[in-house]
């Protein structure tokens, strides 16, 4: 701090009349105010009706209720772990140590869509496979996959509204069909989007579905060229449709027991695939395929080999946020990306600091 | 020293003015990012760099001001004021060493990888624990907070000192050389 030594008395100015030392301390007053002001507009303090990821995580919350310590979507889930195979093709693409030929360790977690994580498992329930990849440097790569062969919205605020149109009405509690015909006459890319999925048969399984990461990326080579892509998991599990009365399989559980056997029984295999787009190919458009015939790459193969419960397993506190990549692999311009990334940090903010409550499958379930 | 040093070195000045900017890009970026949708992956992949990069130059600034000499205080203040000033400047030193500190901390018990830029990252300082992540997290708002407040009182001294009491406090900071009349 300043010596306490004072400086000898200078030549001060005149000081001020009552009057023009008012009209400086006004002045002072409004810089300020408008320093504080451009800090809380910022903040996002006088524009309460734009869409904030916290607004986001209260309409999951209003949509399917606040279960303590739980995902605000993809709620009810089991963990895995296993490792990545990586045959070395993927090198000429991106330099990402991942694709160098050599195993990376994963963990991962498989989840049901929706707020409720004690959710009945139903064959149309949207699957997902959220994955992490420990690379050798100490880099990570995170991708959250679903079974669906697109997405059915384009934009964050696409996604809001649909999300709004499946709110339970506050009498009948159940989601007003109106408000989501409504929904769906303003988007069409939605209807075309669900025409797609409702063409794709599903899976008798978690172990027999594939996993589309939907979004575009862009893998960076060693040399600096970008190309965009899409990636998907393959199973290496034989396709079973599933069966169309998937509750009269008679466990609300039966889809995650069901991963358990088989995990259990051996190791679950897929192929990473990836899709390699062409210019022109939307990249900022996660509800619409890319053209049939694009070049595809098998990059490598997934093996897990072991599961657990959210319980006991270090999957459950992670955040699968999209957006955690490795060198080599940067976003592409679709706007879902950044917006996962802004919500996924809020839930997993509330969820953080939330008691932990039992998960519908538990520890004793995995056990042999 | 023979005549009066009226000003902080230069180091000092050139230190203070680089870090005022950062220090307040990064309370906008902060409070902006956790509100946007669309910005927010941009934005978080400058403020995790910039703030390690505040960390290090509070330690080299703290360092270099330990090591120079500085001006007295102007017989204007009065003990009262010499106190509220010394301790809010340790209070904005304090501040710009915790606070990044913190989001280091909070990211590490999250158990996300500390990017700074392409495959440049720092390792983990604290073990994985979520619950100490939330404390944290909101440990990082409200620091950030007070560290906003602090500025703004402190910004609003030094106008009043300038503007109304006129004893030249700005010169001593002033990022130009200011000669001793
Ligand atoms: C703007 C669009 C989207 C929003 C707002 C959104 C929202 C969320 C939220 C809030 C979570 C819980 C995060 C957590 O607490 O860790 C979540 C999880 C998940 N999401 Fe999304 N999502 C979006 C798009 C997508 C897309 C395009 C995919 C697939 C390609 C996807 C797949 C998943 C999966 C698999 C999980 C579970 C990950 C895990 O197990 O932690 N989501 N989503
Ligand atoms: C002087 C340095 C820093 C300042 C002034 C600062 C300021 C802020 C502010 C104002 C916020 C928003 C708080 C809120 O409204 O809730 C924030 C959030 C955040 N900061 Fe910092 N920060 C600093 C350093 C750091 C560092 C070094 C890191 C990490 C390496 C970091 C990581 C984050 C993260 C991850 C968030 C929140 C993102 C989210 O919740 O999604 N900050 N920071």
């Amino acid at each position: 701090m300043p010596t306490d030594s004072t400086s000898p008395t200078k030549t001060q100015p005149a000081p001020l009349t009552g009057g023009s030392a008012l009209v400086r301390l006004g002045g002072i007053g409004i810089v300020l105010l408008s320093v504080a002001g451009a800090f809380l507009y910022l903040g996002g303090w006088f524009t309460p009706n734009a869409l904030t990821p916290a607004r986001f995580a209260d309409e999951f919350e209003r949509v399917d209720g606040i279960y303590s310590g739980f995902r605000r979507n993809h709620a009810k889930g089991v963990c895995v772990s296993g490792f990545f195979e990586s045959n070395g093709q993927g090198e000429r693409l991106s330099k990402a140590a991942v694709f160098r030929t050599g195993r990376v360790r994963v963990i991962g977690r498989f989840s049901l869509s929706g707020g409720d994580p004690y959710v009945a498992d139903a064959p149309d329930t949207v699957r997902g496979l959220g994955l992490l990849f420990w690379l050798p440097d100490g880099e990570e790569w995170r991708t959250a996959m679903i079974n669906l062969p697109v997405f059915p919205v384009n934009t964050p605020q696409g996604f809001f509204d649909r999300l709004v149109a499946t709110q339970p009405d506050a009498k009948t509690h159940k989601p007003d069909p109106e408000k989501m015909a409504a929904f769906l006459a303003s988007h069409p890319e939605t209807v075309e989007a669900v025409k797609i999925i409702k063409s794709h048969a599903v899976s008798s399984g978690f172990d027999n579905s594939g996993y589309n990461g939907l979004n575009a990326f862009r893998f960076i080579d060693a040399g600096g060229k970008s190309i965009p892509v899409r990636w998907a998991l393959v199973p290496v599990q034989p396709f079973e449709a599933a069966s169309t009365t998937g509750t009269a399989q008679g466990d609300k559980n039966y889809l995650f027991y069901g991963l358990i056997v088989s995990i259990l029984q051996h190791p679950l295999q897929w192929h990473l695939i990836i899709t390699l787009g062409q210019p022109g190919d939307p990249t900022d458009d996660a509800s619409v395929p890319w053209p049939e015939g694009r070049d595809q790459m098998d990059v490598g193969t997934l093996t897990l080999d072991s599961v657990e419960s959210e319980e006991t397993s270090p999957a459950r506190d992670i955040n699968f946020d999209p957006l955690v990549l490795p060198a080599g692999i940067t976003p592409s311009d679709d706007p879902l990306l950044s917006a996962r990334s802004a919500v996924y940090s809020q839930s997993f903010t509330r969820r953080a600091g939330e008691k932990k409550e039992p998960s519908a499958i538990t520890p004793s379930d995995v056990r042999k | 020293m023979t005549t009066e040093q009226r000003q902080f070195n230069a180091s000092m000045r050139f230190l203070h003015w680089l870090m005022a900017a950062m220090v307040l890009t990064m309370l906008g970026i902060g409070v902006a990012m956790v509100a946007s949708i669309s910005d927010y992956h941009r934005l978080v992949s400058i403020h995790r760099p910039l703030g390690i990069l505040i960390l290090i130059l509070v330690v080299i600034r703290f360092v270099n001001r330990r090591f120079s000499s500085l001006p007295p205080f102007p017989a204007s203040m009065s003990s009262q004021e010499r106190f509220v000033a010394s301790a809010s400047e340790i209070l904005l030193y304090a501040l710009l060493f915790v606070q990044p500190l913190v989001g280091w901390g909070m990211l590490s018990a999250a158990r996300y990888p500390i990017v700074l830029f392409g495959s440049v990252h720092l390792p983990p300082i604290l073990p994985h624990s979520v619950m100490l992540y939330a404390v944290l997290r909101r440990t990082h708002t409200v620091l950030a907070y007070l560290l906003f407040l602090t500025f703004i009182a402190h910004f609003g001294a030094i106008l009043f000192h300038t503007l109304i009491v006129r004893d030249g406090m700005f010169s001593r900071m002033a990022p130009w050389r200011v000669r001793a009349s």
